[in-house]
């Protein structure tokens, strides 16, 4: 399925970590895969990505972690709710245990991949989630 | 009668042209093989290719200029390396326990990893607290880092910590040393970590200091470090996180060589003797599962760092030109799926290690691509070493590839190809320069997506991902080793508890004179990292009062 107007999506990393080896392949990928990105360095406050998303209006936030910032997600969940982006599809790559995941999509996050996924499945998922998204914006 | 025995003649003439035919004939299809580092591999290397003519020059003995063949006599049939496990996890307190534990079953010195937030910078009581421990131990304080080091003999154990500018966990180490009567003369190890351009280039550690800040007090450190601690380590120069990143072997060696050169131009600069501070040069690789390819690269990097000490840096001493270093297996080679598979790979890439002639090895727990290592996974990767020493004799025989037709081949043409990107940022005005401009960060993204293109395409196997995948249940996984969020919420009510209890007007001072130092060209701002550890000053009190003095390091958006 194709959209008119191409995914934006986010690819920024939370917390202290910044390994960011797999944040900048995903992002070079998706943007060749002709996605609108937009994509921070590492160590980033997590109001500041909701400012961003907020004010770049995004689809989609990936959010990378290799070490465990993934732990602070829920925050980021919870923060995104309470700026009115709760239909945002907030996706999770890198290494996150099983019970984390679990933990993850309770929160609310929409998919978790793992070390190992291919680029394209991940931006084919992104095409998959966004007409969802901005069909659930515009009812919102 | 029988006719006399003739030895029959094996080789005859026109033989390399007949299997030269036959070989085209039977391989088929043979694409041709490139390595990582993007240099194309033969099927046969003969004497026309390498003919041991220049043995001394390019070789030579152990021990011996250009130490292609390894940097001491004996190498690892005298002294094999030191087994040195990464660890950190939770408090001070799991941190020793953990250690200890380690030791008790073959590790033979002390390595700490700081939690993340230390990386970043701050103390306990500054970040998130769910993060807290989970990727390294809290280290905060002297207090802290006598207690992660309790029942250990601070004079005759060598510590490695990963302790980026401005070095606050020497600085406690010292002041925990100076409370127990242990001389910091007698106090040995390695600044893991204290590279600050690796962390520009890989983003693994925070640099909490703007860079031109972050060059001044690695100097100041190396300074301090050769008066005052003289078997401690003050830089070890860092590929490790270069080649994680996506660097190629060639690429991780040559930035990370190009570095080194920039640190000891400083130094000299300085007014340094190379002689005093190069002996204390360390080096930190990553060994990747391209076997041969990190042979090849450790070799070839011992002789071209031999070369440039002595011809570039004008050093004398032969101490000054041994290219010392540790690996660790790379933990990017390893995999989720089916991770016992990770022991193979962890097998093969400590092996490379040590025919490469490492110094001292970290091998990466086989379920590193899961989460933070587990207690087992831990004891697995310590047992390795012992096997591949102790059952394989890995160490009987020095440099064991050498005179390899393919290994010393290859040793020359990664010698060429690194030398040909050291010329690169040497002609874009040094490792500093190439780091400000993005040039290097470019240049490890590509080879990063370069590489995952040939995984996605197949053309690299990654088994159980892209071959040979198999069913896995999920969640039958062992439980993780996560601290206590009790255990980690005393912790941290005890430091805040401790931080109110000090003399404000000591600590006010201390980090007064640090900042002095800072604004001071003459000064040396380790020496007041130092004496505010003595004086009871906090990790994120001394970093962020320099992060004032010395400007924050930001990051640049390069994909």
């Amino acid at each position: 399925m194709t959209t008119e107007v191409p995914p934006k999506v986010l690819v920024t990393k939370i917390g202290f970590d910044g390994h960011d080896r797999g944040s900048r392949v995903v992002a070079a990928h998706l943007r060749d895969a002709g996605m609108e990105v937009i994509y921070t360095p590492p160590w980033q406050e997590i109001p500041a990505v909701v400012k961003l998303a907020l004010e770049e209006d995004v689809d989609v936030i990936g959010i990378s972690s290799l070490a465990t910032d993934h732990l602070i997600v829920p925050k980021l969940m919870d923060a995104l709710r309470a700026a009115g982006l709760g239909e945002v599809a907030v996706i999770v790559g890198g290494i996150v245990p099983d019970a984390d995941e679990a933990m993850l999509l309770k929160s609310g996050v929409a998919r978790v991949f793992h070390p190992g996924a291919a680029l394209e499945e991940i931006a084919q998922y992104i095409r998959d989630v966004t007409p969802k998204v901005r069909a659930s914006r515009a009812t919102a | 009668m029988n006719k006399p025995l003739e030895s029959p003649r094996l080789a005859e003439a026109g033989s390399r042209e007949r299997w030269e035919t036959e070989s085209a004939a039977q391989i088929g299809d043979d694409r041709p093989v490139v390595n990582r580092s993007g240099i194309p591999i033969a099927p046969l290397y003969t004497p026309c290719d390498w003919d041991g003519s220049g043995y001394d020059e390019a070789l030579g003995y152990p021990g011996q200029p250009p130490y292609t063949r390894g940097i001491y006599a004996t190498m690892h049939r005298g002294r094999t390396w030191t087994q040195r496990q990464l660890i950190g996890l939770g408090t001070p307190a799991d941190y020793n326990a953990r250690l200890l534990d380690l030791i008790a079953h073959g590790s033979t010195a002390v390595s700490l990893i700081p939690c993340n937030s230390v990386f970043r910078g701050y103390d306990m009581d500054e970040v998130h607290e769910e993060l807290l421990g989970t990727c390294g131990t809290v280290v905060n304080s002297a207090e802290h880092m006598g207690r992660a080091l309790e029942g250990i003999d601070l004079a005759r154990t060598s510590c490695a910590m990963n302790d980026p500018s401005p070095f606050t966990l020497l600085a406690f180490l010292l002041a925990a040393a100076k409370r127990r009567g242990v001389p910091w003369s007698a106090i040995s190890g390695t600044s893991n970590q204290s590279d600050c351009l690796s962390h520009y280039v890989a983003n693994h550690m925070f640099f909490r200091i703007a860079l031109p800040g972050a060059r001044r007090v690695l100097v100041d450190h190396i300074d301090f470090c050769n008066r005052q601690v003289p078997k401690w380590n003050p830089l070890s120069v860092v590929g490790q996180h270069m080649q994680q990143a996506g660097a190629t072997p060639a690429e991780a060696m040559a930035f990370t060589l190009s570095s080194a050169i920039q640190y000891a131009q400083d130094c000299l600069a300085r007014g340094m003797d190379p002689d005093a501070f190069l002996p204390r040069f360390t080096f930190f690789f990553d060994v990747s599962i391209s076997f041969f390819e990190e042979i090849a690269k450790f070799r070839a990097g011992r002789r071209i760092w031999a070369r440039v000490a002595r011809e570039r840096l004008g050093a004398r001493d032969p101490r000054s030109w041994r290219f010392k270093f540790h690996g660790q297996t790379s933990g990017v080679d390893l995999t989720r799926q089916q991770p016992l598979n990770n022991v193979a790979r962890v097998a093969v890439q400590a092996m490379a290690g040590i025919f490469g002639g490492l110094q001292s090895l970290h091998t990466d727990a086989y379920d590193e691509a899961l989460s933070t290592p587990t207690d087992g996974a831990a004891r697995v990767a310590v047992a390795t070493q012992n096997i591949l020493r102790e059952e394989a004799h890995l160490t009987d025989v020095i440099d064991p590839l050498g005179g390899s037709y393919y290994v010393e081949t290859l040793t020359d043409r990664m010698e060429t190809e690194i030398l040909r990107i050291m010329k690169l940022v040497e002609d874009a005005g040094g490792m500093y320069r190439a780091v400000e401009s993005g040039l290097v960060q470019r240049m490890v993204g590509e080879s990063a997506r370069r590489f995952q293109a040939k995984v996605e395409s197949g053309e690299q196997t990654v088994v159980g991902v892209n071959r040979y995948q198999v069913e896995e249940p999920a969640g039958v996984r062992e439980p993780l080793a996560k601290p206590d969020p009790a255990v980690m919420r005393a912790h941290l009510e005890s430091f805040k508890a401790w931080k109110a209890a000090r003399s404000p007007a000591a600590v006010v001072r201390a980090l007064d004179v640090l900042a002095a130092a800072a604004q001071d060209r003459t000064a040396n701002v380790f020496e007041q990292v130092v004496a505010a550890a003595e004086a009871g000053c906090t990790h994120g009190e001394i970093c962020g009062r320099l992060r004032r003095e010395l400007g924050f390091g930001h990051v640049q958006a390069i994909v």
